[in-house]
């Protein structure tokens, strides 16, 4: 216990040297101002969103959408630097870690949905997906209905796991869900034949596809395991001041010609490491949440007539 | 601190549909037990073969032993088993290693046998150390009697080796049991593979925790106690076999 | 069978491998080793102490850290350390500890555990003989422990302390359940971005087998040398 306690008050030294004058700002400015450090929690393999190039250096749509943000707080609190600071996690560690302040901003493929509010909050929406799975032409598996009985692979902590098992639970299908770490993994499970289906979202999916040694042999299923639900940044719940720095940040990006840039740079050109083209045009839901930034949980509200 | 506690979690329903979060756990737990078990009885097969093959007078056979024992010792039990359960069935014949992806129940068969023989390894040492710890007497005697090696084995080396054995085994067993908790690197979904998707679904992290914890504790305090009966029971007057 | 053997996969890694993923895992078995024996020792001399309440709560936390699977214990910390931070600091919200300080946190306590256990064991085989002409020149029992005592205890188990340290950096390796960038992490990531599972894996089992056979071949020749002298 010794160990631990002069270890605490090294730290506690550190912190204190850094405070000197913290105004009235709360939570994670207080803490940036402080500290004169963020942390953006970045992902391993949700290309395009947030994914390591051939340097191991996170990039990513999300990424660039959180320096934005980063550059608004730095503004905001009048910093001359703001050093930013990496951290990995996966589908299953964001919330706690964002909980437990290892990181401040988790900038990925994450779900604004209402369960989640519960732990965390999102800023503006910067992306729409629905819940499909990817197998291989020769499988011949078209609905989830042809899933019966069968190994299906899926990404643990992420929504699409859940909306897999519960389906799995109302329907009967007899599924054996294989959890993967990361959906890089998951992918690999239906490349090397382990499970016949891997179950994420879908753009993540043509990811994987069109990034493998033989795109034309898998198919993503037009079956959806749910709507199209909104990706957001996740922010520490009860955090007011911080939300309202990202959300304008993000409001300004999104309604300006920069914002549609930005998408095109990920889904409409070549993107390291491979130098791969996703050719993915902005949905008309999509176009709409960027005229309108909107951090509703809801999917019907991003509906477009 | 901004963590909301909420113990009642483990009354709400999972969303697997098998029942409250609790039966989510309980069926992990289950899991680690029967793949525990397998993995023992393996290593006690394979582990008392290879300790007396190292005590065999034979050049070979203990040098076969100290591979044996060398090879799974000196590798990590997450190395061994993604060895067994992502290289294996790859560098196989195609349809072997197909056969092998898609079995059901492919990770409880791996983990099994991948803990089971890297216990085995660590069996081995402790049945070495319990036949060299006899007196030499006892192999003399057996000799000067007539009976032949594999006789003096059987009837008069390894009923007493495992008596004294007894504790040592016991934490191997305690060993083997918390192992298992490796195998949720493979799919398997044990107690602690159970308790992050009790985390995963409800995000009360400390709860889940706290419960897995709970429940390693009972196992390990139940296997002491029933082995220390029978330590009791099978204890060799004269030799100091507990601790 | 090896037909597509790419050897060149392996070759391309091998900076992002060492450098980064090495350099964790020797590091933190470096440090957390070192930690663990010095707080390994304050409870064996907790225990030993002869007040009935430390040696208690040292026992149990010992009985604790070894009934529990290390997978959990790593879990655990990840979550809890930066709590922990926050309460022995005082301060208002959840110290940030990365990746590689709440690993170094976890393994130096859980291995503390053993080493605390062999470093009893050291310091009961000594005789008592020592301690007693310790305190018949004067010595006080911090002086005696740190002059007398614990010098030759830890030269005693030096072997059982440097065997568990192997144990240690094989036990490394499960920092994989967080995608934590050690040696095997580093290697599965290559793996999964490349699909050269083969070729990754075994490249990392030859790694580890040969780091720990070189290590262990290096204890047992101390051990020769030290049984010699005794």
């Amino acid at each position: 216990m010794k160990r631990l306690r002069i270890m605490g008050l090294v730290l506690a030294a550190a912190c204190c040297a850094a405070q000197a004058d913290a105004e009235e700002l709360t939570g994670t400015l207080r803490k940036v101002k402080e500290t004169g450090v963020i942390t953006i929690g970045y992902r391993d393999s949700s290309i395009p969103f947030s994914y390591l190039d051939d340097n191991q250096k996170p990039i990513g749509f999300a990424i660039d959408i959180c320096l934005k943000i980063m550059d608004a707080v730095k503004k905001e609190l009048k910093l001359d630097k703001l050093t930013v600071e990496f951290n990995p996690v996966t589908s299953s560690t964001r919330i706690p870690l964002l909980a437990n302040g290892t990181i401040d901003m988790e900038c990925g493929s994450t779900t604004n949905n209402p369960d989640r509010l519960k732990q965390v909050a999102f800023t503006n929406t910067h992306f729409l997906t629905a819940t499909r799975f990817v197998s291989k032409k020769s499988s011949k598996l078209n609905s989830i209905e042809d899933l019966r009985g069968k190994s299906v692979a899926s990404t643990s902590g992420t929504t699409n796991i859940r909306q897999l098992t519960e389906a799995n639970a109302a329907r009967n299908l007899g599924i054996n869900i294989i959890p993967a770490k990361e959906h890089a993994e998951s992918f690999l499970m239906v490349e090397t034949d382990r499970a016949v289906a891997a179950v994420l979202d879908d753009i993540l999916l043509a990811s994987f596809a069109a990034g493998s040694k033989d795109p034309d042999a898998y198919v993503i299923s037009t079956d959806a395991f749910s709507k199209p639900e909104p990706y957001g940044i996740m922010l520490r719940k009860d955090d007011p001041a911080f939300k309202k720095v990202a959300d304008d940040a993000t409001a300004a990006l999104y309604q300006s010609p920069e914002g549609q840039m930005l998408y095109d740079k990920w889904f409409m050109q070549k993107i390291p490491p491979k130098g791969l083209n996703l050719n993915v045009p902005i949905g008309a839901e999509l176009k709409k949440a960027f005229a309108k930034p909107s951090d509703s949980p809801d999917p019907d509200s991003y509906k477009t007539m | 601190m901004n963590y909301h506690w909420n113990w009642r979690v483990f009354w709400e329903p999972a969303p697997n549909g098998t029942g409250t979060y609790l039966d989510m756990l309980l069926s992990g737990l289950v899991l680690t037990i029967e793949t525990a078990i397998c993995a023992w009885i393996i290593a006690l097969i394979f582990g008392a073969v290879i300790g007396v093959l190292r005590t065999l007078p034979s050049k070979t056979g203990s040098w076969i032993g100290f591979a044996y024992v060398e090879f799974f010792r000196n590798m990590p039990l997450l190395v061994q088993l993604f060895l067994w359960f992502f290289v294996l069935p790859e560098i196989l014949p195609h349809s072997w290693g197909l056969w092998m992806k898609q079995m059901s129940n492919a990770p409880f068969y791996t983990a099994a046998i991948g803990i089971g023989l890297f216990m085995s390894a660590r069996v081995a040492e402790q049945t070495r150390a319990g036949i060299t710890s006899l007196p030499r007497g006892q192999k003399l005697a057996a000799t000067a009697l007539g009976l032949t090696t594999a006789q003096t084995y059987r009837y008069v080396l390894l009923p007493m080796t495992f008596r004294i054995m007894l504790p040592p085994l016991t934490s191997e067993f305690l060993s083997t049991i918390k192992n298992t908790s490796v195998a949720i690197t493979i799919g398997l979904i044990e107690l602690t593979a159970e308790t992050r998707a009790m985390q995963e679904f409800s995000f009360q992290v400390f709860e889940a925790f706290t419960a897995a914890t709970v429940l390693y504790l009972l196992v390990n305090i139940v296997v002491v106690i029933a082995m220390r009966f029978v330590e009791r029971g099978l204890a060799i007057p004269g030799y100091i076999t507990g601790k | 069978m090896f037909a597509n053997f790419d050897f060149d996969v392996i070759r391309r890694s091998l900076s992002y491998l060492f450098l980064d993923g090495m350099t964790f895992t020797l590091t933190l078995t470096g440090l957390a080793t070192f930690g663990g024996i010095v707080f390994g020792t304050l409870i064996a001399l907790m225990r030993l102490s002869g007040y009935w309440l430390l040696g208690r709560i040292d026992g149990l936390y010992v009985d604790l850290m070894r009934s529990l699977p290390l997978v959990l214990v790593i879990f655990w910390f990840y979550f809890l350390v930066p709590y922990i931070g926050q309460w022995l600091t005082g301060s208002s919200r959840p110290v940030r500890v990365g990746a590689f300080a709440s690993s170094l946190v976890t393994f130096t306590l859980f291995e503390a555990a053993y080493f605390a256990e062999i470093m009893r064991a050291g310091i009961q085989s000594i005789s008592k003989g020592q301690p007693a002409a310790a305190q018949a020149l004067g010595l006080s029992y911090s002086q005696t422990m740190r002059y007398v005592v614990l010098p030759q205890a830890f030269r005693n188990m030096l072997p059982v302390l440097l065997t568990q340290t192997i144990v240690l950096f094989q036990d490394t390796s499960l920092v994989y359940v967080l995608s934590i960038p050690d040696f095997l992490g580093a290697a599965s990531k290559v793996a999964q971005r490349d699909g050269r599972l083969v070729e990754m894996y075994l490249f990392a089992a030859v790694v580890y087998f040969a780091i720990s056979c070189v290590a262990s071949f290096g204890v047992r020749r101390l051990q020769a040398r030290i049984a010699f002298v005794h």
